[in-house]
């Protein structure tokens, strides 16, 4: 597990990488945070039909004349909470593989449940997310912000739904007459070292995405 | 044996073509890897000629343009992806267990999904040919002329087929990590470890952290083509040249990663041969971790000449030429070997000999285009094709006849024949050096690679009819080694357990190998077991009366599992209905194989 562990860091290392190398190139709403820009530039591009009518409702006149200012995409509390959610799902991992090697496996039972939930809604709020950027005229091709972000993001979003699966088929097995066999403890443990990496990567993508400004 | 709901009772009938296909045993996995590698290798090999006939003569009229570029970007996928890299998990498949006194690899049945997904993929890969086109944008697929707008659906397929092909090797090189890590016999540490096996330990290193970055630059490879994206295309703001460092991040540790299974396969040749051991085996082991790490620092001398900046430019050059020094260590350790050694010269130490003196003449044309400006005149010509020519056919491929040779015996039971391996062996040894050779003058004369033709006064006709002669020699070469199979399985078993007197523990058990590999896992107390018990009179113990040895049931799993990816991956070349049904395939696949019995 540990191996495969380094090849997802390669995997989610070459996606984060594109990211950064196209954030510094995104000259046109949305934008990752709140960003300044020419009015007269923003208007061009929203009469040549580069960028969206929703797309430019996102930015108004500031202070000084001939500059707009165009709000950031990101909703930081509204991912803060989902953050929030998937840490918690860790903890309920770790209880989970603690009821697991201590032999109380209605302990582990529960604490399973518990995580998936807590997956399961972390995945309600990325969903969420998605179609509020779509709305707001962030799509795969609007830019490659846009591109970026969203195979990131989503390639993620998939590796947590698998880790869902994982648990789930572990929670069923659980339930055969001969439990996960003899070695429940290492099992549940293995599991539990795949969710925490999946959880440790959001960390990374929440601070360097999310956190960092441009 | 009672079965959970749903599931399929693992096979318990004697037929053979289901015993194949249901087969979890390590030494039939590798069989199937070796003869689906070989076939792949014939293709390929059929696609080379057909190039050297276009390139015979200024002109050539053999094949129009379009079918060129499809064969020469097949010719490097396919001897590449569907043979050398096959052909050396053939060898791990079946020696890594043997090697390391184990009776069969960490995970059996996941050995058995990644041979089913090899097959799948590539089948998928060369199906393409008669599906609208094969891939014709070279190997490398640089963007954007790999895009949409200008290639075709071969493309399409070269995304999945690859993409197929790395889920196939992401799971044996995790699978052999574990074993090598997890099943060795008792006294077998890991500076006793043969040095075959260190080197496929480094491969496996090298695929797991090398695949995904390539399986990214897929995914958005896939993306720009199938969906809006343009992470690599200039006109919706993406980086052509991005693609080029994801490629080049995976494609360098690629190159050693077919060429340390030969390396190691030499190692093994070399010292039994001369009948002493390995000289400087730790120095051989550090050189290969050594060049496993600095593989990761040199991608950009395949980009020389996309102006990445002076400074970048003599970083990459000075690393690459670093990796000349362990390189350069391994070839003095193996000389060194055979100095003073009483060799024998048979056909598996004539081979082991030509990849030492091949792979030196590749390597330093290889340090010659590490420094910039001479790159900068030999990218894109043919003194780069004769390059990589030398280190894969003199190297890779020499490294892997000389293990058909050396380990045949034990796969077998019987010798392969010594007058049709020499003839084998000359006609290759020759062919390859008359085909290869010359490209370098033409290189130097300014032939560019991947031009369908050429005009007749620009000095090239008489080194390209050589090359192509050569070619059609080496083809010959290959002929006589198949002939030479035919005739040897015709014969009685002839070979005994250890025909060669060879020190490591393969030979200790019989050949073939039982399917239990050895009755009694041997104790290790040396580098060279086998020559320590011949040594101290050691004979292997009998086991002990009713001692049943446990081995996995064969299963159907794998193949199902295998199919699923299958139709996963037909979506976006098809409809995305078939990838629809990929899905409850693989979920009922997982869901059999987690409950299927497996003691
Ligand atoms: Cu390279």
């Amino acid at each position: 597990m540990w191996i495969f562990l380094g090849s997802e860091c390669l995997f989610f290392g070459s996606l984060i990488a594109t990211y950064l190398i196209f954030k510094g190139e995104i000259d046109l709403p949305p934008f990752p945070s709140e960003t300044f820009i020419e009015t007269a530039y923003l208007e061009e591009a929203v009469a040549s039909g580069e960028i969206t009518e929703v797309a430019s409702h996102l930015c108004h006149e500031s202070s000084e004349a001939g500059i707009s200012v165009c709000e950031g995409i990101f909703d930081i509390p509204l991912t803060s909470q989902s953050t929030f959610v998937l840490l918690m799902s860790s903890v309920a991992m770790v209880l989970a593989v603690y009821g697991a090697q201590h032999n109380r496996p209605m302990m582990m039972k529960f604490w399973l449940l518990a995580t998936m939930l807590l997956g399961v809604i972390f995945l309600g709020y990325q969903v969420y997310e998605f179609r509020t950027f779509g709305q707001e005229g962030l799509t795969l091709e609007t830019s490659q912000f846009g591109a970026s972000f969203f195979v990131l993001t989503g390639f993620h979003g998939t590796h947590v739904a698998v880790g869902v699966l994982i648990l789930g088929s572990l929670l069923l097995a659980s339930f055969r007459r001969r439990g996960l066999g003899s070695e429940p403890g290492f099992q549940v443990e293995t599991a539990g070292l795949y969710w925490h990496f999946v959880d440790i990567v959001w960390i990374v993508i929440f601070t360097v995405l999310y956190l960092i400004p441009a | 044996m009672a079965t959970a709901a749903g599931t399929i009772a693992a096979p318990t009938t004697e037929s053979v073509v289901w015993s194949w296909i249901t087969t979890v045993d390590h030494k039939r996995i590798g069989a199937l890897y070796g003869v689906t590698a070989f076939i792949f290798f014939l293709i390929g090999g059929v696609e080379a000629l057909l190039i050297r006939t276009q390139l015979a003569v200024p002109n050539g009229t053999v094949i129009d343009a379009q079918l060129y570029n499809q064969l020469f970007t097949m010719h490097a996928l396919t001897m590449i992806f569907l043979a050398i890299m096959p052909l050396g998990a053939a060898f791990f498949n079946y020696m890594v267990p043997l090697m390391i006194g184990a009776r069969d690899v960490a995970f059996p049945r996941l050995n058995a999904l990644s041979y089913w997904i090899f097959l799948f993929g590539g089948l998928v890969l060369t199906s393409s040919f008669f599906f609208g086109g094969a891939p014709d944008t070279g190997w490398f697929a640089y963007q954007p002329i790999s895009s949409s707008q200008f290639a075709g659906s071969g493309m399409d397929f070269y995304v999945i087929g690859l993409m197929i092909l790395g889920i196939s090797s992401l799971a044996a090189a995790l699978n052999f990590a574990v074993t090598i890590i997890n099943l060795r016999a008792p006294g077998m540490t890991m500076m006793r470890l043969p040095v075959f096996i260190w080197m496929t330990f480094i491969v496996m290193f090298l695929l797991i952290l090398a695949l995904p970055v390539l399986t990214v630059a897929l995914i958005q490879m896939l993306f720009d083509r199938q969906f809006t994206t343009s992470f690599f295309l200039p006109d919706g703001g993406g980086d052509p040249i991005l693609w080029q460092h994801l490629f080049w991040v995976f494609g360098h540790p690629e190159v050693y990663i077919l060429i340390l299974p030969a390396m190691g396969v030499v190692s093994e040749v070399l010292p039994t041969f001369s009948r002493k051991p390995l000289f400087g085996y730790a120095a051989i082991v550090f050189a290969g971790i050594a060049i496993g790490f600095l593989g990761w620092a040199v991608w950009s001398h395949h980009m020389f000449t996309t102006g990445l900046g002076a400074v970048q430019q003599a970083v990459f050059s000075a690393s690459t030429m670093a990796i000349g020094i362990p390189t350069g260590i391994k070839v003095f350790n193996w000389l060194a070997t055979m100095w003073g050694g009483s060799i024998r010269f048979t056909t598996a130490m004539y081979f082991a000999i030509a990849f030492v003196a091949m792979f030196t003449i590749g390597g330093i044309s290889g340090v010659m285009h590490a420094s910039p400006p001479v790159d900068q005149q030999q990218q894109d010509t043919y003194f780069i094709v004769a390059h990589i020519h030398y280190v894969l056919v003199g190297g890779a491929l020499f490294g892997v006849f000389s293990g058909l040779y050396y380990w045949w015996p034990k796969m077998t039971g019987r010798l392969l024949g010594e007058t049709l391996g020499k003839w084998n062996f000359w006609l290759m040894f020759a062919g390859l050096n008359i085909a290869f050779f010359p490209m370098h003058f033409l290189g130097v004369s300014g032939m560019p690679r991947r031009i369908y033709t050429y005009d007749p006064n620009l000095g090239w006709d008489f080194w390209n009819l050589v090359a192509t002669v050569g070619a059609f020699i080496l083809a010959l070469g290959v002929l006589f080694f198949i002939i030479n199979v035919f005739k040897t399985q015709q014969r009685e078993p002839d070979a005994g357990d250890n025909p060669w007197d060879a020190p490591t523990l393969e030979w200790a058990t019989t050949s073939p190998p039982p399917e239990h590999d050895f009755d009694v896992i041997p104790e290790v107390h040396s580098r060279e077991p086998v020559w320590y018990m011949r040594d101290h009179n050691m004979t292997t113990p009998d086991p002990e009366p009713g001692t049943h040895i446990h081995l996995p049931p064969p299963s159907y799993y794998p193949i199902i599992i295998a199919f699923g990816v299958l139709l996963l991956g037909l979506g976006p070349l098809s409809h995305l209905a078939v990838t629809a049904l990929g899905v409850p395939v693989i979920i009922y696949g997982i869901w059999g194989w987690t409950l299927e019995p497996t003691e």
